[in-house]
């Protein structure tokens, strides 16, 4: 009996310290979105993005406040806010996934890694599979990620009639995040 | 033997346990069982206590119909106001129903802070000048600090320029001068509702006559109802609780269109005169027979500052 839990007590010891993963975590991760159509300018930024990731899996999430959005134009921020996003009913936007070719990133060795990020990305309250491409970039040894990709508004159920006109069908999103 | 065994193997665990503990306390989460996503949830819940959420678009522009709202014009931004009134509804047909005649107010508003407005204006009516500062004091908000209303402070100045009629009596250029002191309470019950109370005191530094004090006061209430996702319907009215004699209450009710960045406002009012002095104790025209003006408010904003690390993507 007393064998046995030294065994385990070795065990839980060494898988641990084996496979030891890190987490990296950021608060300050910065997304951009441009909904500009030729009739007007729609972008904004936001950085204040809450990302993690962890090495070994590439499991990764997103946690973005709605209302950390900057706009150039207020009125344009609040309408993004109470007619489009309704971030008072919904405040916030994430991703959850993974980045499926983790193994490939050496988080030793500086560099940069083409990486494919597969996942669920809830806007607005609505949840769709996703797939983008981007990268991992490794500088000091603290890992960074990069990515653009377009999101068709309408498959969030944001929904107005300037849609298609004065703001255009997709937004481009450009996410940029350095880790600690 | 048996139950002794038992007893040391128990111990035994409890030790394993602990000292698992105390191996994973200094690695925090890195444990091979992690899960990011459960993990995100419960810190999204332990941060949306911890955030206060300032309340935004209690109203849709800066002003209502005539006067203020609780809103400010945004830090950095300029805001080129027209507001404009066509003649008296019962004027006729030979006036087109008011239609023919105009009367207006040319404003440039600016933000310095997103607590504090100031602006200027030029009114057709008396051809007054006039200017205003508004400050937030309280926002309403919710989350970790809850805030039921929001309370700004709005102080304007009128210049009359209007060249005065002859009098018995010496009219120094002080007399040319009245002024608006307004605390404006409001509140956004929900994204359809939103309601505010302005007290007000308008202050004349001259008055025709002695029976009339030159202090005023009033109290106006305003309110916003969304219609649908681009239009509300709002109303204002000024009661005075002292007058400066022979003057009607401000009644105005009328629609806030937004089109994109900009909002538009249609309605019908008593009031001739725009600024504060002029419509909240000057109104003429009386509802029950039609003196209203139909009239409209356009606004136009521009970013003289721009708010760091926003906007523009390229």
């Amino acid at each position: 009996m007393m064998n046995k839990a030294t065994l385990v007590l070795f065990l839980v010891t060494f898988s641990f310290s084996l496979h030891a993963q890190k987490l990296f975590s950021t608060k300050t991760g910065q997304i951009r979105f441009n909904a500009s159509s030729p009739l007007e300018q729609i972008a904004a930024i936001n950085n204040q993005v809450d990302s993690k990731m962890i090495d070994k899996t590439g499991q990764i999430v997103f946690s973005v406040l709605i209302k950390s959005f900057k706009f150039e134009n207020q009125l344009m921020e609040d309408h993004f806010n109470e007619n489009y996003l309704e971030s008072s009913k919904i405040p916030k936007a994430d991703f959850k996934g993974f980045i499926s070719n983790i193994a490939s990133v050496n988080f030793a060795k500086d560099g940069k890694y083409p990486a494919v990020f597969i996942g669920t990305l809830t806007i607005h309250g609505v949840q769709q599979k996703v797939s983008t491409t981007g990268d991992v970039i490794i500088a000091d040894g603290t890992p960074s990620i990069s990515g653009v990709f377009k999101i068709k508004l309408a498959d969030y159920g944001i929904v107005g009639s300037y849609i298609g006109g004065k703001i255009a069908n997709e937004a481009e999103v450009t996410v940029n995040c350095k880790y600690q | 033997m048996e139950t002794y065994n038992h007893n040391r193997s128990k111990k035994l665990l409890w030790c394993i346990a602990l000292f698992s503990i105390a191996y994973l306390l200094p690695h925090s989460a890195v444990a091979q069982t992690t899960d990011l996503f459960k993990l995100q949830d419960e810190q999204d819940k332990k941060d949306a206590k911890e955030k206060t959420d300032i309340t935004t678009s209690i109203f849709k522009s800066t002003r209502l119909i005539n006067g203020q709202t609780i809103e400010n014009t945004g830090a950095g931004i300029l805001d080129l106001r027209i507001s404009h009134r066509f003649g008296m509804v019962n004027t006729g047909a030979y006036n087109f129903f008011g239609l023919d005649q105009a009367t207006m107010r040319l404003g440039l508003d600016y933000g310095i802070t997103n607590r504090l407005e100031v602006g200027i204006g030029r009114s057709t009516f008396n051809k007054e000048f006039d200017g205003f500062f508004k400050y937030r004091i309280l926002r309403q908000s919710t989350g970790k600090t809850e805030m039921p209303i929001s309370i700004s402070l709005a102080e304007t100045g009128v210049w009359r320029s209007l060249k005065d009629p002859a009098t018995t009596y010496q009219i120094n250029y002080s007399d040319h001068f009245s002024f608006a002191s307004q605390l404006i309470l409001a509140r956004k019950f929900n994204d359809y509702f939103s309601l505010q109370l302005i007290p007000t005191m308008v202050h004349y530094n001259i008055v025709a006559d002695k029976e009339i004090k030159n202090d005023l006061y009033s109290m106006g209430v305003g309110f916003r109802a969304r219609l649908s996702r681009r239009v509300n319907l709002t109303g204002e009215y000024y009661y005075q609780i002292t007058q400066l004699g022979g003057y009607k209450n401000s009644a105005s009710v009328g629609f806030d269109i937004e089109t994109g960045g900009h909002v538009f406002q249609l309605f019908f009012t008593n009031s001739t005169g725009i600024n504060e002095s002029s419509f909240i104790t000057q109104t003429q025209g009386l509802w029950s027979n039609g003196g209203v003006h139909f009239g409209f408010n356009i606004s136009r904003v521009f970013t003289v500052v721009k708010p760091k690390n926003a906007g523009r993507t390229n």
